[in-house]
């Protein structure tokens, strides 16, 4: 068994690297602001982090059908009907602006 | 008083002995006194007391069901109307829900009396709960050590005797690994087995809910409550749903136990495997028999683990926008800023990790290598436990590798921290239920947890086997010295 202090240096040194500019470019897909300092720390751990899903090529997974899901489910069909109440008022109490029943954010149309 | 498990309490107030009223007093004066744990996000004494004289009235009148009238503490992942519902985030450190969970429905009606809101890591995401925005949770057992995570607020709120039990969710281990370092019983069903309607998404996938108890007898009555298909949760699972108690008086001869080999080499303490050895004996004292088994791509699990999850919970947390609840960065130009640094200040560190590992094995041109090539070894290791069952009952090891560790220990080392996740992760990954029940302690005094993990849907061998083994057994009536 691969476990721990062994396991984990062994993930060190093969270490995938991960440029600061990857994770400049992966931080904007995902829509996360970050500065200078924090993408290096960044590329770090997510470096570290890579090298240890490296491990799965330790296996040859060649014909295996993907398992995307425990109980292998198909997705329900229901009846086409109402379910839900209308409960505008409630849900937009949390929004952090809304007016006359719409969501505000910054102008996107100029 | 506070010492009794959920059923004793309940037949405490069936026969009068006491009040829910004196009862949830007594627990919230407790919570206060143990403020220091940090075990709570938010108590909630008001909605509590007058839940509790409802609870009082249905009682007087005879109009009550198996948990009438007993109090409990939420995980701060579900959903409760009206409460503050914060996922140890940040980004829903002010949001009020607008409704309630199914799990938090089921235990409202079934007449339980909520006392609050656990902590817990942020978005579910750590091992230790140190990722929690409201500050870590401390292990009652040893306030310099951490409770294990996700749930380490309701692991540590049960083991403290803060609540006589505590709602929790496992996506890698986030029930049975508290548990374990905090002494106490944790039940992770099978996939689907528990609603996870208005329980905050992580990794859809692997996602359960469960209960976290002191007695196997109290994870069955509550499961009981909590279990069963839900139209509002679209991996509900049709299943019957037993009577998850009925089971527990049965004995355990003749059941086979398997040993996963993969289970007890290199890494694990010599405490812990003492320990596991230990109640294997009780075991066969009892008339179960022993045999070695194996999963081969156990090793695997946390490398697939850590594209899956990730993946799943880039695509869940895209939500967290900013638009329609929750944390709105305050000064941005554009969308697109409003967005990005929304984002920046509402998510921690962890979160943001995760985020981005999923974003990158999801991206173009990396999804085979990574997503795909998860899948796969998902379904290998599914069929470890697959032909594993066909010589054996249950599988029974180790929750953790090792017992509770000090704060701040790994908090700056992410891998060192996936990996205390070892034993339990594969169990999410293949759906099946998986328990930690109270094994014994350490040279220093620390507890340890023995996991069982059961077939599909097979909970009730799972809580018989523990119900049996805490019949022999006083590992779960032991309580930490501070708070006794």
């Amino acid at each position: 068994m691969i476990i721990c202090p062994t396991f984990t240096e062994a993930v060190r040194s093969n270490a995938m690297s991960i440029s600061v500019d990857e994770v400049k470019k992966i931080a904007h897909l995902a829509r996360l602001g970050l500065d200078e300092q924090e993408a290096q720390g960044y590329a770090d751990s997510l470096s570290q982090i890579l090298g240890l899903i490296e491990q799965m090529n330790a296996v040859d997974t060649t014909g295996v059908s993907p398992m995307a899901h425990p109980l292998d489910m198909h997705l329900r069909l229901r009846e086409d009907a109402p379910t839900e109440s209308d409960q505008r008022e409630k849900f937009q109490k949390v929004a952090p602006s809304t007016e006359a029943g719409l969501y505000l954010v910054p102008r996107v149309i100029e | 008083m506070y010492r009794k498990t959920v059923a004793e309490l309940a037949s405490a107030l069936a026969t009068k002995a006491v009040s829910s009223t004196e009862l949830t007093q007594l627990y919230l004066d407790r919570i206060s006194a143990h403020q220091e744990l940090n075990a709570f996000i938010t108590v909630d004494a008001d909605n509590a007391l007058a839940a509790a004289k409802v609870a009082d009235t249905r009682l007087a009148k005879g109009d009550a069901g198996a948990l009438t009238g007993v109090p409990m503490a939420h995980k701060d992942i579900f959903c409760t109307d009206g409460v503050l519902t914060t996922c140890g985030s940040r980004m829903l450190s002010e949001f009020v829900s607008p409704y309630n969970a199914t799990v938090v429905e089921k235990l409202h009606d079934a007449g339980m009396v909520m006392l609050g809101k656990t902590n817990m890591d942020e978005f579910a995401m750590g091992s230790s709960n140190e990722t929690s925005f409201f500050g870590p949770v401390k292990n009652p057992w040893d306030t310099t050590l951490v409770p294990g995570g996700s749930s380490g607020g309701s692991a540590a709120a049960v083991a403290a005797r803060l609540t006589p039990m505590a709602t929790g969710t496992d996506t890698g281990g986030s029930i049975r690994q508290p548990a374990a370092l905090c002494g106490i019983t944790g039940l992770k069903p099978s996939y689907g087995r528990v609603s996870r309607f208005g329980m905050i998404a992580f990794a859809s996938s692997l996602d359960q809910a469960g209960p976290m108890t002191q007695t196997a007898e109290d994870a069955a009555l509550l499961l009981n409550a909590m279990a069963g298909f839900d139209s509002r949760d679209s991996t509900s699972a049709q299943e019957e749903v037993p009577d998850f108690s009925s089971q527990l008086g049965h004995d355990i001869k003749g059941l086979k136990i398997g040993l996963p080999k993969e289970f007890f080499g290199e890494g694990l303490s010599a405490d812990v495997d003492k320990a596991i050895q230990a109640a294997l004996d009780e075991y066969k004292k009892l008339g179960a028999e022993v045999v070695e088994v194996s999963l081969p791509n156990s090793s695997l699990a946390i490398p697939c683990y850590y594209v899956l999850a990730p993946a799943e919970a880039s695509s869940n947390l895209s939500r967290y926008d900013g638009v329609r609840y929750g944390y709105r960065a305050s000064e941005y130009t554009d969308l697109v800023e409003m967005y990005e640094r929304t984002r920046a200040e509402g998510f921690g560190a962890e979160v943001k990790r995760r985020i981005m590992i999923g974003t990158y094995a999801l991206s173009a041109g990396y999804y085979d290598a990574y997503y795909l090539k998860a899948q796969q070894l998902r379904r290998l290791i599914a069929e470890d436990f697959k032909r594993a069952f066909e010589q054996c009952d249950v599988i029974m090891g180790p929750t953790a590798p090792s017992t509770a560790f000090a704060l701040g220990d790994k908090s700056e080392d992410p891998v060192a921290m996936y990996l205390n996740d070892i034993y339990t992760i594969s169990v999410n990954l293949a759906g099946l239920p998986g328990m930690s029940v109270p094994a014994g302690f350490d040279g220093n005094g620390r507890p340890i947890g023995l996991q069982l993990i059961g077939q599909y849907f097979d909970e009730a061998r799972l809580l018989q086997l523990a119900h049996q083994y805490q019949q022999v057994t006083d590992w779960h009536q032991q309580l930490p010295e501070e708070v006794a």
